[in-house]
């Protein structure tokens, strides 16, 4: 049987049955990470699976049964997460959300998420409404994008990469839940980076977004997709045997030592120039289109927890040994010092 | 003169906000206790950094009651904009003490008061002319010693007073005591004491107390309980408690050589967030807390919701003061009772602790986080800003003998020695299931949490009778908290019939209104309820009594309406309600004179 380094075989990763529509882009996506964590060596103990409300928020319990999850609420995984990873730094902690969940109700908790820097792969699974309840618009709907209906948005669209990039996100990608090659190792780039790393992927709705007039649709996201560059991830202490020009492929180093080697295609782009990448972000949508790949990396900022200076053991672990105040200083805090002590 | 006039008394300083008072007020209160006699100032402040009106109280109370006096007996007057109002809430036969520039003439002049007419302003530039910003600060100081003079405080119990105050700072201690010395000797040479206000010095009563606030006993709390993750939104009055916190950890929690924090603070973007952070942080068996006041528990609503259904532990320090909305910020209410209690939609009932004292806000503080694992639920600590930001007199808190109760978690061991597991399976018959923690090194120790319905396995599940049986189990849950969380404590001596019940900071005044209530001929017993949901024992003593009357600090008898909801229904019609609700602290009248209406009037028809 075949496993992978931790010793798993691929069923591991598997989950229960998906409970969305036949055809979900989500689905896609749950395929995609169960190879993504496999590959990767994820043990499910150390997993922490994190989602808030809606489609998206559902597709955690449809990968690695056995990792704890922690389904909560609309817009709040974000502090969710920040308390979990706080109390227990050595998991690895993966959220799951979707456009109404993030770009919404939700905006607030992602900001200051970011800002925060919080060692986590956050996952937008992004297909412009709310599904499970019946295709109203969500924020990230482009503006002229048609409902099944008929109605056209006519609202500003919230570019969720953009919007991280502004707010100091240190990995920004975005990718298409119909392309699993450049989506499995951005996902395990994002697991290697420390600190906040955004997937925004587009992820048709087949029963509310998928028509004739939809910007999110498959047909339109194919015909649209402007593909930046391909991803290899190479874990790291592993010797990098791909073949390639050094003129034509980018080599970033993640902060575990693994790499993610991307291959120039037709435009000439840099994930580490910030400004670029707001301006690559800004002309595609004026275009109707959208670039996909790694848009923004930064791996010099601290994570929240190294910024906290956290003790390596986990929060969760210590004892009253350890975080009482020691029985002489006690004495000394409560001395009435010859009578009463300053209020 | 009466005795009254003799360690018995309220002094009241008006100052404006920002005027620098507050060093100087401590100073005074300091200085009175050290003379052996017990004080309680009351710090009534105003929502504003600079420029509105603020008033400290200190009652002088050689019986040592530590609630507000409805009236005070000496005034210093500060504050020109309050000065007819001041005057005029004098207590009749008075001292008043004031600026000698405010206008004594025509309509402000009360007949019966002592006045002393000091030229603050004018001194304080005399004196300190070169002292810049500090100035203020020593005008403050002044009035000290004038105090001082008029009330017979030894110069040395204010000098000791100021090395407390400035923590032995040689220069600032010696700066402050000549201001201190310019009121005395004002005093001295200018005014005739004309009042009977004095202090003498007595023993019994202040020893081995220090001066601590409830925020600060709270923080204490926090730390010897264990938490190590605090998340918080600044508000007020709750924000010193998170900022005691991070004092104390950054002193205690601090691994001097490596600079490693065995806590993580965080400064949320709104209290909902905190609370995300708090049950996150909980989920993952950390003990989390965060500290807010009424506005921050509507925002957590959703959260606290989660919690209770989800059964994720969290501590939630609710700090309370006046509302509805934004309310009055800086006042004290007992207001979020009920909503605390019910916190989010749907079928909800959360553990409540109400400490009344300081040394409670301690061991409450810290018994909130055993009784969150126990009970893997939210627990709420309901303080208010009366017992929160003012200084009490207390005794020192005792260090915590127990081991943290971590509740019901299983390891690895337990798990692979186990034939079968459900997170939500009833297996003690409490209503308390047994959880794992992420990070838990064994196949089966992984479940979802959700905020959706949910079999005794985790799983999603719409069936009536599943949904049903899960309901009825939280509701096990809470009856064996009632006889799990702090119990009421009695005082039930006599066999009167007729009874108190009280909670949190209405304590005080109910201590004062029993003495009083007994030396007019009325002798009552007095349960103070100490936590939600109620003990058995609350309807056993309602049982034993005629009438019960529920004094609280809210309009509409929140706990009277809880107590309506739960007890059997032929107890209900034994309940009376004392509300008192206009934002400064509950005084003994509030009790008195409602009590002695009601006591009364049905005495004469039954006789």
């Amino acid at each position: 049987m075949t496993v992978n380094i931790v010793g798993l075989t691929r069923e591991v990763y598997k989950g229960l049955p998906t409970t969305l529509c036949a055809g979900c882009g989500h689905n896609s996506i749950t395929n995609h990470l169960i190879k993504a964590l496999y590959e990767y060596g994820v043990e499910p103990h150390k997993l922490a699976k994190m989602s808030g409300i809606g489609c998206s928020s559902k597709t955690p319990a449809y990968f690695v049964e056995q990792a704890h999850g922690f389904n909560g609420l609309h817009g709040r995984m974000p502090s969710a997460a920040t308390g979990a990873k706080l109390a227990n730094s050595e998991l690895l902690v993966l959220g799951i959300s979707g456009d109404g969940d993030t770009a919404s109700i939700g905006l607030g908790q992602y900001c200051h998420m970011i800002r925060r820097n919080l060692d986590c792969t956050y996952i937008v699974e992004n297909n412009g409404c709310y599904g499970l309840t019946k295709g109203q618009f969500s924020a990230t709907a482009d503006v002229g994008s048609k409902q099944k209906g008929g109605k056209t948005n006519e609202y500003a669209t919230i570019d969720i990469c953009g919007l991280a990039i502004e707010l100091g996100a240190t990995f920004v990608a975005r990718s298409f839940s119909g392309d699993g090659k450049q989506l499995v190792p951005l996902l395990q780039a994002a697991f290697s980076h420390r600190g906040t790393a955004i997937l925004d992927v587009i992820s048709p709705c087949v029963t509310f977004n998928d028509h004739e007039g939809s910007t999110k649709s498959y047909a339109y996201v194919k015909e649209h997709d402007i593909v930046l560059h391909t991803a290899d991830y190479i874990a790291g202490g592993r010797e990098i045997t791909l073949d390639y020009d050094p003129g034509t492929v980018q080599d970033v180093t993640l902060d575990d030592g693994s790499h993610v080697l991307l291959r120039k295609l037709d435009v000439e782009y840099d994930p580490t120039d910030g400004i670029s990448a707001l301006r690559v972000i800004h002309e595609t949508r004026a275009r109707g289109e959208f670039v996909t790949g790694l848009l923004y990396v930064d791996t010099t900022q601290q994570d929240l927890c190294a910024r906290e200076h956290l003790v390596k053991t986990p929060l969760a672990q210590l004892d009253e040994e350890s975080l009482r105040i020691g029985r002489e200083e006690w004495r000394k805090l409560m001395e009435p010092a010859g009578g009463p002590s300053k209020p | 003169m009466s005795v009254r006039a003799i360690n018995d008394f309220t002094i009241r300083v008006a100052t404006v906000n920002g005027s620098g008072s507050q060093s100087s007020n401590l100073v005074l209160t300091n200085a009175i206790a050290s003379l052996g006699i017990p004080v309680a100032p009351k710090n009534v402040f105003p929502s504003n950094i600079e420029g509105l009106p603020t008033w400290f109280d200190v009652r002088v109370s050689a019986l040592g009651y530590q609630c507000r006096a409805r009236d005070f007996d000496v005034l210093v007057a500060l504050n020109a904009v309050t000065w007819q109002q001041d005057v005029a809430g004098v207590k009749p036969g008075g001292a008043v003490v004031h600026e000698d520039s405010f206008p004594c003439k025509g309509d402000t002049l009360r007949e019966d008061l002592s006045y002393y007419a000091v030229p603050f302003t004018a001194l304080a530039k005399e004196h300190f002319a070169d002292k810049g910003d500090l100035r203020k600060y020593l005008m403050n100081m002044i009035y000290v010693g004038v105090l001082a003079q008029l009330l017979d405080i030894p110069e040395a119990s204010l000098e000791e007073s100021l090395r407390s105050q400035f923590r032995g700072k040689a220069s600032a201690v010696e700066l402050n005591l000549s201001a201190v010395r310019v009121g005395i000797e004002y005093a001295k040479q200018h005014l005739e004491k004309h009042d009977p206000w004095r202090l003498v010095p007595m023993s019994g009563k202040t020893e081995g107390l220090m001066f601590m606030e409830g925020n600060r006993a709270a923080a204490l709390g926090c730390v010897m309980g264990g938490c190590t993750v605090a998340a918080w939104y600044p508000i007020t009055p709750s924000s010193s408690l998170c900022e005691y916190f991070i004092q104390y950890c950054d002193r205690y929690r601090v691994d001097k050589e490596t600079g490693e924090r065995s806590v993580a603070i965080i400064q949320a973007e709104d209290e909902l967030a905190a609370a995300g952070i708090v049950f996150g942080a909980g989920w993952a068996g950390a003990r989390a807390m965060t500290s807010t006041s009424g506005p921050g528990i509507s925002l957590m609503a959703e959260y606290a919701g989660y919690g209770y259904f989800a059964e994720v532990p969290g501590v939630i320090f609710d700090v309370q003061r006046a509302g509805p909305s934004t309310g009055l910020p800086t006042r004290t209410m007992q207001g979020d009772v009920s909503f605390a209690y019910t916190l989010s939609h749907g079928d909800t009932k959360h553990l409540v602790l109400l400490p009344a004292t300081v040394a409670e806000a301690y061991e409450l503080s810290m018994e909130a986080f055993d009784l969150a694992e126990r009970f893997q639920t939210p627990v709420f600590v309901l303080s208010d800003l009366d017992l929160g930001m003012n200084a009490w007199l207390t005794p020192p808190l005792a260090y915590p003998e127990k081991p943290f109760d971590r509740g019901k978690v299983l390891g690895a061991d337990d798990l692979s020695s186990m034939k079968g597991w459900g997170r939500y399976r009833d297996v003690d018959k409490d209503g308390i299931g047994y959880r794992t923690l992420p990070g838990t090194d064994h196949p089966g120790a992984g479940f979802f949490t959700r905020g959706t319905g949910h079999d005794e396995e985790a799983r999603y599940s719409e069936l009536p009778e599943v949904w049903q049986r899960n309901l009825d189990r939280l509701n096990r849950k809470t009856e064996t908290a009632r006889t799990a969380v702090p119990a009421p404590v009695v005082a039930e001596k006599t066999t009167t019939k007729v009874a108190i019940l009280a909670y949190g900071t209405t304590h005080h005044a109910v201590v004062e209104a029993l003495d009083f209530l007994r030396e007019s001929g009325i002798e009552l017993n007095y349960m103070r309820v100490r936590a939600l949901p109620l003990s058995p024992d609350v309807a056993t003593f309602v049982k034993r009594h005629d009438r019960v009357y529920v004094v609280e600090q809210n309009r509409d008898g929140q706990l009277y309406g809880i107590l309506r909801t739960e007890l059997p229904t032929h107890l209900i019609g034994r309940l009376e309600s004392i509300r008192h609700y206009n934002g400064v602290p509950i005084d003994a009248h509030a009790i008195i004179d409602p009590l002695l209406d009601a006591e009364r009037a049905p005495a004469v028809v039954a006789e």
